[in-house]
This record gives structure tokens, sequence and C-alpha cells, in this order.
């Protein structure tokens, strides 16, 4: 048996032959294109151009096909991707009050200005395998409606209280203009926006693990759902030689407001606090973890006692990306074996000294056989 | 493989990243020269390699990285393992700069977990790649308390390690990312090369450079600076030593890999360095397994005569 070391050019091209054989499949098979990927796989696309921070839904879909439906790979390519774009701006806050709305929902309302609106949701349906399905075949198309006069009336709930601040308002003004995580290097403590962006690009099963467990007591934050609304909303800019806002196009968004409550404190009178989730198109489970992790993570600004992994600004934003973690996770499999053969000289030393110690039992009375608290095995 | 040039890809720029980026890093850069062994925050970007794979050292060598340049990338001592042929390639096709595996020859050297075994000079420059750059990262997880550690030059934590490990084992028990201490200041974290690397880092002619991608810092040892691997009067720093030669080119002094021949303990011992090697074998030096190594390793087919 004989371990090559030497790991050839040549070798690296055929592997990368062989992936792209096996991501094609059995080629009597049709191959998948794009725009299939990009309207049958929508809600794959939505979270690839979420975490991958650019809205380009052909982009995403290429991406995924490319990476044989790896989710995290997908991102990759579109976040290495969006890194050589120009940045030439930002754009105006967009105006989620003035959605075009697709869903929305309260659960602390029964009914509201602007109504519930189900939508498309996977909610209520019951989850039996359609066999149909598979033989194909196309559905009914949707059921239609004339627009109520009021449907452009939809006021974000957490605006409704505002008479009584009942429920914490917050002034988007008063934090300047939003930072830019993939510009500037992440220092502690971050401020909420900073938080919120790194959230918004964090691993959807990360953050949700995380949003649940402070349902189940670390770090409970008493949530309701204020608001969850999905739908499309324009999207401003104001070139600097133009001096005015011009529109860029509409992007599909779903944002979460969550509704928790707060005792108050010596400073703050008791009130509603609100967790914040936005994602770009439909992204539910996203952005509703995304808001329980935000209120969660503001433990210290409310002055909560802070006791669990989800009110750990350090913890949760040094982990969520997802693309840091597989790096780091996968990079394990790149060649360690300078330090391990450092590793193996020590372990030997000590294995020798072992021996020698048990061998000799009279000159040994209080030295025991400690492995050595080496550092992480491999970097 | 002797310098060459190639053309570069169209629709990069020269070394892929963009010249405000490059500027950012060249800035992150400078300051980490002017205060050696401090961690410099930088603005990371996403390259298109994943984190822990080298994006740290590879945006600093896009950054410092001219047309004239020549390079060259190591991994765990050699060229020629995977991700050094890929990052290689990388800057092959993105920059089109001459590459070249012989280490007097290399105007930037990208590394991995080692020095090289041939002696750097001035106008050389070593770039590093670090996953973990901060050494007090295991002692105390939180960025905000080990930057004030730093600030505050409270490296306690570090000494109490080091003598627990002397308590325990007879010996200080960190064989590689040994820490080290810069210019009189700074504990700084030499990426995982073997502790036998640390002391040629001390006073070498050479700028080093270390990257951190994932972690976002870069930091810098400038030539003829002082760095001296922490330890005690009574327990002295000691590197590893090697008590045979290299099976191949029979080196002493260098640092060996153990490569396992068959499944019944058959070893052998080459050095780390596979271009270091190379030279010697080309001047005459045999070690006294070179006729019968793998042909993967000694570059040549078993059982014949090198002349």
């Amino acid at each position: 048996m004989y371990v090559a070391v030497k790991g050839g050019e040549a070798a690296i091209a055929n592997a990368h032959r062989l992936l792209a054989d096996e991501r094609r499949g059995d080629r009597s098979v049709p191959e998948l294109d794009v725009a299939q990927i990009r309207e049958q796989m929508s809600l794959l696309v939505d979270r690839i151009m979420t975490e991958g921070s650019v809205y380009d839904r052909d982009l995403a879909a290429l991406a995924l096909k490319q990476a044989r439906g790896d989710v995290t790979e997908a991102i990759f390519l579109v976040r290495a991707w969006r890194n050589t774009l120009p940045r030439f701006g930002a754009s105006a806050p967009v105006d989620t009050a003035a959605m075009r709305i697709r869903r929305r929902v309260s659960a602390t309302w029964k009914d509201l200005p602007g109504g519930q609106v189900l939508g498309p949701t996977f909610d209520y349906t019951h989850r039996l395998v359609d066999f149909a399905l598979a033989a194909g075949g196309e559905p009914e198309a949707a059921a239609t409606a004339e627009p109520a006069d009021d449907s452009r009336d939809c006021p974000r709930v957490t605006d409704l209280l505002d008479d009584e601040s009942l429920i914490e308002r917050h002034d988007a003004v008063a934090d300047g203009p939003a930072p830019d995580l993939t510009r500037e290097p992440l220092a502690f403590p971050a401020n909420r926006s900073l938080r919120l962006q790194a959230l918004a690009r964090g691993d959807e099963g990360f953050i949700l693990a995380l949003g649940y467990s402070t349902q189940r007591g670390y770090g409970r934050t008493h949530p309701f759902v204020g608001e969850i609304r999905t739908g499309d909303v324009e999207v401003f800019f104001t070139p600097e030689e133009l001096g005015f806002a011009a529109p860029l196009g509409r992007v599909t968004l779903t944002e979460c407001q969550m509704v928790n409550q707060f005792h108050g404190s010596k400073e703050r009178p008791p009130q509603f606090t609100r967790g914040y989730g936005l994602a770009f198109g439909a992204a539910e489970r996203k952005a509703m973890a995304m808001a329980l992790v935000d209120r969660s993570l503001r433990a210290r600004e409310l002055g909560e006692e802070m006791t669990s992994p989800a009110q750990d600004e350090e913890f949760v934003l040094a982990h969520c990306d997802p693309l840091q973690a597989t790096g780091f996770v996968e990079h394990l499999k790149l060649p360690h074996y300078v330090d391990f053969q450092a590793e193996l000289e020590l372990v030997r030393g000590m294995r020798a000294a072992h021996a020698a110690r048990r061998d000799a039992p009279a000159n040994n009375e209080t030295l025991t056989a400690d492995p050595a608290p080496a550092r992480e095995a491999a970097e | 493989m002797n310098p060459t040039s190639y053309e570069p890809a169209s629709g990069y720029n020269f070394a892929y990243l963009d010249e405000q980026t490059k500027r950012m890093i060249r800035r992150a850069i400078l300051k980490a020269i002017a205060i050696p062994g401090y961690q410099v925050p930088f603005a990371s970007r996403e390259m298109p390699m994943p984190y822990g794979w080298g994006t740290g050292g590879v945006q600093v060598t896009a950054a410092i990285l001219g047309p004239q340049d020549v390079l060259k990338v190591i991994d765990q001592g050699s060229d020629d393992t995977t991700n050094a042929v890929s990052i290689r390639n990388f800057f092959r096709k993105t920059a089109g700069v001459a590459v070249t595996t012989r280490t007097a020859d290399a105007s930037i050297i990208q590394t991995r977990h080692r020095i090289p075994e041939t002696q750097l000079s001035a106008g050389q420059v070593l770039v590093y790649q670090v996953p973990i750059p901060e050494p007090l990262r295991f002692l105390e997880p939180r960025e905000t308390e080990t930057r004030k550690l730093h600030a505050l030059g409270e490296y306690g934590l570090m000494y109490v390690k080091l003598y627990e490990d002397i308590a325990r084992n007879g010996h200080i028990a960190t064989t590689y990312a040994y820490p080290v201490e810069v210019a009189g200041r700074y504990v700084m974290d030499p990426s995982p090369i073997p502790k036998f690397d640390n002391p040629r880092m001390h006073d070498m002619a050479a700028l080093q450079l270390f990257g951190a991608g994932r972690e976002k810092r870069i930091y810098a040892v400038p030539p003829h600076t002082s760095v001296r691997s922490l330890d005690f009067t009574d327990h002295p720093f000691t590197p590893q030593v090697f008590t045979e030669p290299c099976a191949l080119c029979a080196a002493r002094g260098v640092y060996l890999d153990e490569v396992i021949l068959d499944d019944r303990g058959q070893r052998m011992f080459v050095c780390s360095d596979t271009d270091f090697c190379e030279e010697r074998r080309a001047s005459g030096h045999r070690g006294h397994l070179l006729g019968e190594a793998p042909a993967a390793l000694s570059g040549q087919p078993a059982q014949q005569e090198a002349c």
C-alpha cells in the first residue's frame, strides 16, 4: 500500500472533468435548464439569493445547476461573483409599508387594515406525497379576485400601536448610513444594523436552530408574530449627478416583525420590543428565525441577563456565515502532514516517557499519565 | 519548473481583486509592517476558493503582486500538493505572472505550514496562510477580551498554559503554531508551521506577511526583526530534531515528512521541502533509499540509478 504524496495537475483536471460528468447525471435524461430551476425551484433560488447577498434569480439558478443542487456551494459561487462587482452606492431604504402584498399574516390581530392574506403557503397543506405529481400534468390556474379598494393601504402592524408607544419605535435615521459587512471587517461590539446584515447572510439552518433555542428557554424573549409579509417593493437609488431618486426595479422580500415582551428597566418603561427579519424572495422560515435571534441579541442593549448562546453576539456573528463555516470545516481535508508529523514525534516521546515511568514505578509517585492537552489537532 | 509567463484571463482585473480592494489591503499591510506582530483587521473579501484554504494569503499575494514578480506557492513544504497547485494556477490564470518552484528564483513565496529550507534573502516576501491569527484564541475565545489583552501586553494566560504543559509533561507540549514574541512587544501566532521553523523567523532578511481571510486579519514581521519563541529560563525553547537524514538527499537539520511505504510498518523520512530536496539531488547528494523510493516521491523510477 502506498499513499500518493504528489497531487498532479492532471489529477485535479480529471477530478473536475469527472465532477462535470456526475453533475450531468444520466445523459439519457433531459438536462435541466436554468429557467426551469428559476421557475420550479424558486424557494431554493430565494435562499441562494438571500445568503448569497445578490438579487438575481437567473444567476442563483445557474449557480444551483453548477453546484449540483448543493445550496452552500451555490451560495459560494454567487458570493464570489458578487465580490467582483463594482459598488457604486447604496439604495434608499425600501418602504415595506408600500409593498405589493402577496402574503401577509399577523398572529397578534384577528383582523387589521389591509386584511390577512394567506397567499401561496404550505401552511394548512397536509404533507401527503402527491404521487400524481410524478406523472406531471398542469395544476389548475390560481383563483383571482378584483383588488379591494384599500389594497394599497396595508400599514405595518408595528406602526398601528404607535400612538400609545406600546411598541418601541425604531428610528432608522439615528443609525446613520448602513455599514457594509462585506467592505468593513466585523468588529465587536457590533451595532444592530451590522448584526441584521450578518443574520440575513447567515446560514438558515444555524439561525433557525438558534431562534428555536430561545423558544426553549435559552434566552427566552416571549415572541409574537406581529406580522409576516411577502411581496414586491420598489428599490430607489439617488445618483449623485441626478440629484433625485430613480427607481431601479422591484424585488420580492419577506419581512417579519416579531413583537416581544419587555418588562421594563430603570430607564425604560414596560413596552413591547421588536425583533426584525428580512430576506430576499419568499423566505418565511429565515425571516422568522432571524427576527427571534435579532431580538435575542439585543439583550445587552435592553439590560437583560445574558446566559445563552443566542444572546451572545460574538458567538452568533462569528459562526453564522455558511461559507466561513463550511470552508473551515472542510479545510480539514487539506494535507496537514507537517503538523501531524510534529504531533507524531510528540506522542512517540510521551509514550516512551510513559513506558519508562511504568517500568520504573519506584521513581514515580506523583506523575500521572495524562495525555497532553495538545492544541486543537488540525488547523 | 522554470519561470514562465502566461497570458492572464480576460474579464478580471490583474490578480483578480479590483484596485480599490488592493489599496485597502496594502494599507492594512503597511500598518501591519509598522506595528510588527499586531493583528490589523481588514475587510477580507470572498475569494473564489473556500475560507480555510488560503484566502488570506491569496488576498495578501494579490495585493502585492506585480507583473514582474515570480511566484512560488507551497503547502506542507511542497510545490506539488493539490492546494498549492490550485493557488499557483489561480495566479497564473488571473495575473499571468511567472511561477517557479525554485525558492531562490521567487520574489513572492506563498506558504502554508512551512518556511522553505533555503535561506531567504532581502527583497523576497514570504506570505503565510493563517487559519487562526489569534495566539490567545484557545485560551480566551472572545475577540473583545483578546484585543484587550494584546493592548495591555498581558500575556500571563499564555505563560500559564506553557507552565501547565511543563508541570504535566515535563516539557512544553506545543509542536506547531508555537507562539512567538515579535520585536519585544506583541505575542503572535506564527501560523501552524512546526516549531522547527520558528528560529528562522528571527532576523529574517525577507519580509514576512501573514493573511487570515476568514478571520479578517493581516499581520507582519518586517525584515531583520526579533522573533522569540516563548519559553522559560529553566525550560528553554527547543525545536524538533530528526535523528536520521533525508532518505532521498541525505540532508540533515531539515524538517522531514514520514512516508508510510506499505502496510507492514515500512517507512521512510524525506525532506518536507521538495524543492530543496530536488536541488540537493541535482547537485549529487544521494540518500540511502534514493534508488528504491516510489517515483512519485523521488521524481524518478524506482530501482534506477541516477547519474
